[in-house]
């Protein structure tokens, strides 16, 4: 286990590093000198020379890197050219509201797509399954922000049940942070459960006729034992993969509920630095998105040496 | 337990008239028709036939564990209680306590996120109400019981980490632990080494001396049955076709199937270099309907105009009255033959 452990961690430090040398050259590589967008009006070669400078664009690009992940590593991730304030505080405004949305979304697409999926997987055939089906069907072929616009128009404009925008911190005032997230948390979890819930139903459907479920049958055991201790808990590899891989992408991918619900968080500042060439803001949300696929990945393959004790012995999903 | 010997005679299990049929979409497919059968206390009972012949399917219908589409007719009585359309939460009361079962393949059999010690626990803790920590301590009792050594570390292995006769051995142990009345073996020892399977078997046979336990054992292998079963039940398209002791059936095959099906096995003696083993021509029929027929007489040496029009009823056969066959011409005067 502790060697499994440590491969792991080992493998996720490598694939950090190589996605900060990807990073750091892939932004120099972009089309478009950020000297000649920050010169604005002034487009002399003195004045460019100055702003290459100053923010040490003029050095070579191996110091380049090595400067920046001297400063990374100490928690600096540079001065944003266009407003020149640190990257460093426009992440902690904006991170926060992104993973509070990211979490919240996922765990309330898992509670309704893992209970679907079993629900239609044990009630094959039946009008649950169907019902279920129909709603993953809906949830999957629905856009996020039809839904969040109607969500808004009728439970924020026209009722007031809900802000229609806006953030509050969440140590601010716990409750009307909440208030304000639970819409946008909703609608986005949703489109993931219906995932959630196809892929749950078929792992469910597959466990369900194995063997050991009819050995836990003739054991005399209760449905929901049958269910839930020995099908639910075989088809969790499944599931944690896909919940997994879900949380990663809202890191970067609640762009367009952020941006229709208002709210400050990444997905918001990636857009923004990416269309002003934003060079150390670019790197820094890349770099975080990368690093957060990375740890999630780490927890998955944790979780799954725990469900599955044939992983601890080779390493390997089995 | 010991009183096992003294009551051979007290039927445990009374199957009468078993019919299983599954509907298709092509119709409805009959697997087992018309199956009689009783299991006395501490009898071990081979049920033999080819595949597809609904021994399996007579073994799952036992405890109700056919899947809900099956339709299932007849009786199967357990100490007299009936349990074909009984509730299922009666079931559940028998299964696992009463009728236990043990399966082909123990590598899939067995969970394999789950230790065999909490595996073999499960069934305590539902059945005798025993707490889980009470339940690891009788399933080391159980291991030793069954031959495995070190049994109180074995007790927190995973499936995967037993060979496959461990595995089988840990089965055996699952389905004894509430000291069943009787034990469905169905393929015990198909997916397992020759020399393993003799171990499992040992296995079984121990546990019907000391716990009294009815064993109904599910095999196409007559090696298996010869070796460990009192009385053979021949299965044959979803048919019983003959019934006899275990030495009458391998001494006097009446039945054409049967015959055939001895035939096929391998003699020590009998070198396939000088004789080719003999083969049933054909296949085992798929029945959609019950056909009004010997269901062999598309296979039979003997078959006839009365094979083909009416089927044939599980008789009384000259051998005595334990022997039984369902056949129009049985083969009694052809049994040196069909064992040479």
């Amino acid at each position: 286990m502790a060697r499994y452990l440590l491969t792991r961690a080992w493998q996720s430090a490598l694939t950090l590093l190589l996605s900060t040398i990807v990073v750091f050259v892939g932004v120099r590589a972009l089309p478009g000198d950020p000297a000649l967008a920050l010169a604005g009006e002034d487009r002399s070669p003195e004045a460019l020379d100055a702003i290459r400078r100053h923010y040490g664009l003029d050095q070579p690009l191996p110091v380049q890197f090595a400067q920046y992940v001297e400063r990374v590593a100490q928690g600096d991730f540079g001065v944003s050219i266009r407003t020149g304030t640190p990257v460093s505080s426009m992440l902690t405004t904006a991170l926060p509201v992104t993973v509070e949305l990211s979490v919240l979304a996922i765990v309330i697409a898992s509670v309704l797509g893992i209970g679907a999926g079993v629900l239609a997987a044990v009630r094959r055939g039946r009008p649950a399954e169907w019902f279920a089906n129909a709603l993953a069907l809906i949830g999957l072929s629905v856009p996020h922000f039809w839904l969040g616009l109607l969500a808004i128009l009728y439970l924020s404009v026209a009722t007031g049940l809900f802000p229609a925008s806006g953030f509050v911190p969440l140590l601010e005032d716990p409750v009307d942070n909440l208030h304000h997230i639970v819409l946008p948390a909703v609608i986005l979890g949703t489109g993931l459960a219906a995932i959630i819930m196809r892929q749950t139903r078929s792992a469910m459907l597959d466990s369900l006729s194995s063997d050991y479920v009819r050995t836990a049958k003739a054991k005399g055991l209760r449905p929901r034992a049958v269910v839930t201790r020995h099908a639910l808990r075989n088809s969790l590899i499944v599931v944690v993969t896909v919940v997994g891989l879900q949380l990663g992408g809202l890191i970067s991918g609640a762009v367009v509920t952020e941006q229709i619900f208002g709210l400050p968080g990444f997905g918001k500042m990636t857009i923004d630095a990416v269309f002003q060439r934003d060079y150390p803001v670019i790197q820094a949300v890349v770099l975080l998105t990368a690093a957060a696929y990375i740890v999630i990945n780490f927890f998955v393959d944790l979780l799954y040496s725990v469900i599955d004790p044939r992983i601890r012995v080779t390493g390997d999903p089995a | 337990m010991t009183t096992a010997a003294a009551s051979t005679a007290a039927i445990v299990l009374e199957m009468r008239d078993l019919s299983v049929s599954f509907p298709t979409e092509t119709g409805t497919v009959s697997a087992v028709d018309g199956v009689s059968l009783d299991l006395a206390a501490g009898e071990i009972v081979g049920m033999v036939g080819e595949s597809g012949c609904g021994k399996s399917v007579t073994g799952m219908s036992i405890a109700g564990l056919l899947p809900g589409s099956a339709r299932v007719s007849g009786s199967v009585r357990l100490n007299g209680t009936e349990l074909v359309g009984a509730r299922e939460s009666a079931l559940r009361r028998v299964r696992g306590r009463e009728i236990a079962y043990i399966f082909q393949e123990p590598m899939t059999s067995l969970n394999p996120v789950l230790t065999v010690g909490r595996q073999i626990g499960e069934v305590l803790q539902i059945h005798e109400r025993m707490s889980r920590r009470a339940a690891r301590v009788r399933a080391i009792d159980l291991l030793t019981l069954v031959g495995i050594p070190s049994a109180a570390h074995r007790v927190d292995a995973y499936p995967h980490q037993l060979s496959g006769g461990m595995r089988q051995r840990v089965m055996i142990a699952m389905a004894v632990a509430c000291g069943p009345k009787v034990l469905v073996a169905d393929e015990p020892t198909t997916a397992l080494d020759v020399t393993v399977q003799a171990g499992i078997l040992q296995v079984l046979r121990d546990l019907r001396d000391r716990l009294g336990t009815s064993i109904l054992i599910i095999t196409h292998d007559l090696g298996v049955i010869a070796d460990i079963a009192d009385r053979v039940v021949v299965m044959y398209a979803g048919r019983v076709v003959e019934r006899a002791p275990i030495t009458d059936l391998f001494a006097h095959p009446y039945h054409r199937y049967t015959a055939g099906l001895l035939s096929a096995s391998p003699k020590p003696g009998r070198h396939a270099s000088t004789t080719r083993l003999a083969e049933i021509p054909g296949l085992v029929p798929v029945l959609s309907t019950q056909p009004d027929a010997c269901t062999f007489a598309d296979r039979c040496p003997a078959a006839d105009a009365r094979c083909r029009d009416s089927a044939p009823p599980l008789e009384v056969a000259r051998g005595g009255p334990d022997h039984l066959a369902a056949c129009w011409h049985p083969c009694a005067t052809q049994t040196q033959e069909a064992n040479r």
